[in-house]
């Protein structure tokens, strides 16, 4: 079936397809829409869940953990503020192994009072141990949430789809919506083998000592690395039975590409026509978008990028005294290559500041012209 | 010979509690009547500890040990998450101390019971942050040393009264208790495992070190507790209507308070204000119990 719809209805139509059985949500702008036709679904019918209408994001996070502990399928949904709220019990999500999925549309951090789009948000909470995947389409926020059940259920890791605030969260788009039995037949019903049950009585997360912490993390580590293939072979199968496959970056125009840009979400989707645009006059621009950010592909990013004559990354999200994490990621992933790239690093479109095709053409273009990057990074279009 | 508490004994032995803790011997006696079709969730408190290190358990029953101030919206999560996949017979109970009740998890219990949720919230009441080593909560009795409220700055404020903000919120059934008087306990826990939505339980579980005294006068002092009107055990219906469990006669306020160490700095018209504060609160707890009778009456008759 096709629809149009915004991206806020894609997350809550891929919680509907994955038949979440449990939603635990408390509204904030601008993910509102998200738990407004969540109710919906549930109230008519239409979708056969508990929706928990908690009092936080705290709660929110907190009653997704107890009901995937109980073996239910669970979905939330946040932004910003809300994420931010929940840093605790997103950490204790992972170290119960709860393979609970969260659209989180990225919202910038007040103050100053905002709720445009940046990556602040959840770029803050990828030490968390959540998965995250970087969304640039409707289509692909929908056809998200239903691959992250997949690989969560797999690992007992809990999965963040993430989207732009307005950008994509707010914009319409045709969205092929696919049929149920197909869907029911690439995520089956879930049976979760550490669930909370009175037949098997166990107790989960109680106090442990250094002798078994260290190894608790390392299994923890192990499970995340076993994703990146998951998201692999799990994306061929989407694109086997759904016709649109995904994997853990994206690439445009690659192949022969002298300069490589990196970026994420919706500056991607941004980037293609600057791309073309840049290829007509003869330069060999190429695009990669990292849609897993965590794990982060660190060994395909090598791949694609050693050898690379020039390098730039685009951030709409800042660490404070250091760059933009994307930045700082791929180059940390390519220290150790003999034919590392020079990388520049620009940050662009903070508190939702507009990207548009001509500013990610001057960035293009800066780091063309520019021997070496100078300094570690450049503010584009900043007003000092 | 008849006992008066269910014989099934489902919590076991090797448990991490101090000698004489009262908070031990509330989960014994709550397990007893609550059977094994129960799952508990235990925010940060005493029992996180008492249960037991990785891979041990003392409850016998499945257990998610949570953070501090969730474990009301867990509980609420677990019974959704029960209910989708069939299970609505299981007890699902949130096992916390006062800190995670009175203080850090009074919003996410005050939005479980607001939803009227139905779950099970039972907190064993010590009256301080016994598990980081007796600091001041919210529920420590005014003119109580802590470490944090020491003799010469004892704690000046009143103990929150937390029962009558579960009843604010026209909880379905809400009770004191105390582990001195277990047939008591019991009786309520399973009016609250009989009556859907959320219940809350409020039990007095004596602390020997935090009150400074001697484990063998827990059970002792648990009792004073209820016969100097201190710790009055009631029932509430409907956030509505009051009823005494009992009402003793009372007796003098200073044999509770004089062998705990944790009242030893008060003065003479220091312990005649606190009496009038017991008085006080008893007699408005005695005339809500009045003017309930009626009610009472009523649904005897059906």
């Amino acid at each position: 079936m096709q629809k149009v719809m915004m991206g806020n209805h894609a997350l809550s139509w891929g919680a509907k397809l994955s038949r979440a059985e449990v939603i635990a949500a408390y509204p904030i702008t601008p993910q509102t829409e998200v738990v407004e036709l969540l109710s919906n679904m549930c109230a008519d019918g239409s979708l056969k869940a508990e929706f928990i209408k908690v009092e936080s994001e705290h709660s929110a996070m907190a009653a997704s953990m107890g009901a995937a502990a109980a073996g239910a399928r669970t979905f939330t949904a946040t932004s910003s503020q809300g994420l931010a709220l929940m840093h605790e019990v997103l950490h204790w999500a992972t170290g119960a192994r709860l393979p609970i999925v969260m659209g989180n549309i990225n919202r910038a951090m007040a103050p100053p009072w905002t709720i445009w789009t940046e990556q602040t948000d959840s770029i803050a909470q990828r030490d968390t141990g959540w998965i995250q995947i970087y969304t640039s389409s409707i289509q692909e926020i929908m056809d998200s949430v239903i691959q992250a059940y997949k690989v969560a259920e797999q690992v007992y890791l809990p999965v963040m789809v993430v989207l732009d605030s307005f950008v994509l969260s707010h914009t319409n788009e045709n969205c092929d919506i696919p049929d149920q039995d197909k869907v029911d037949a690439y995520l089956p019903r879930f049976e979760n083998a550490y669930r909370l049950n009175t037949d098997k009585p166990a107790a989960f997360g109680g106090l442990t000592g250094p002798d078994w912490y260290y190894e608790l993390r390392y299994k923890i580590e192990k499970d995340t690395e076993r994703s990146l293939d998951l998201f692999e072979e799990t994306g061929k199968e989407f694109g086997e039975m759904f016709g649109r496959e995904y994997g853990l970056v994206e690439t445009y125009k690659l192949d022969d590409a002298d300069t490589v840009l990196v970026a994420s979400a919706s500056i991607a989707s941004t980037a293609r026509p600057a791309i073309d645009q840049l290829r007509e006059e003869g330069h060999k621009v190429g695009l990669v978008r990292i849609r897993v950010f965590r794990p982060f592909p660190s060994e395909l990013l090598r791949k694609l990028l050693a050898g690379r004559k020039k390098v730039l990354v685009i951030d709409r999200n800042i660490s404070f005294g250091m760059s933009g994490a994307f930045y700082a990621e791929t180059k940390a992933a390519l220290y150790n290559e003999k034919k590392a790239p020079p990388m520049w690093g620009y940050i662009a479109g903070l508190g939702g500041r507009d990207v548009p095709l001509n500013v990610i053409r001057d960035m293009i273009e800066q780091t063309i012209a520019e021997e070496h990057p100078e300094g570690d990074i450049v503010w584009i279009g900043v007003k000092r | 010979m008849k006992y008066t508490i269910p014989e099934q004994e489902i919590m076991c032995s090797g448990h991490k509690a101090c000698q004489g803790c009262g908070a031990t011997l509330a989960m014994r006696y709550a397990l007893k009547a609550l059977g094994p079709k129960t799952i508990l969730t235990l925010p940060a408190c005493c029992w996180s500890v008492i249960d037991g290190p990785f891979p041990y358990s003392a409850v016998g029953v499945p257990l998610f040990h949570t953070a501090f101030e969730t474990a009301a919206a867990v509980a609420s999560g677990i019974r959704a998450g029960l209910d989708m996949r069939g299970d609505t017979e299981t007890n699902v109970v949130a096992w916390a101390g006062d800190g995670g009740t009175f203080d850090i998890g009074i919003q996410a219990l005050s939005g479980t019971v607001e939803r009227n949720d139905n779950v099970i919230y039972i907190c064993y009441d010590n009256e301080a942050y016994m598990n980081t080593g007796v600091q001041r909560s919210s529920a420590t009795p005014w003119g109580a040393v802590t470490t944090t409220t020491p003799a010469r700055h004892f704690k000046q404020e009143r103990k929150k009264d937390m029962i009558g903000i579960m009843a604010a919120h026209s909880i379905p059934y809400t009770a004191s208790a105390s582990v001195a008087y277990p047939e008591d306990f019991i009786r309520k826990l399973n009016i609250a495992k009989e009556t859907p939505g959320a219940k809350f339980i409020h039990i007095l579980a004596s602390c020997p070190p935090g009150w400074k005294t001697a484990p063998e006068l827990a059970i002792k002092l648990a009792r004073l507790a209820v016969q100097t009107h201190v710790f009055p055990l009631y029932e509430i219906y409907e956030g509505r209507y009051y009823k005494l469990s009992m009402d003793p006669k009372k007796k003098p306020l200073i044999d509770y308070i004089k062998p705990q160490g944790r009242f030893r700095h008060l003065t003479e018209e220091q312990v005649a204000e606190m009496d009038k504060q017991v008085d006080e609160r008893y007699d408005r707890l005695k005339e809500q119990a009045e003017r309930s009778k009626s009610w009472f009456e009523a649904k005897k008759e059906k």
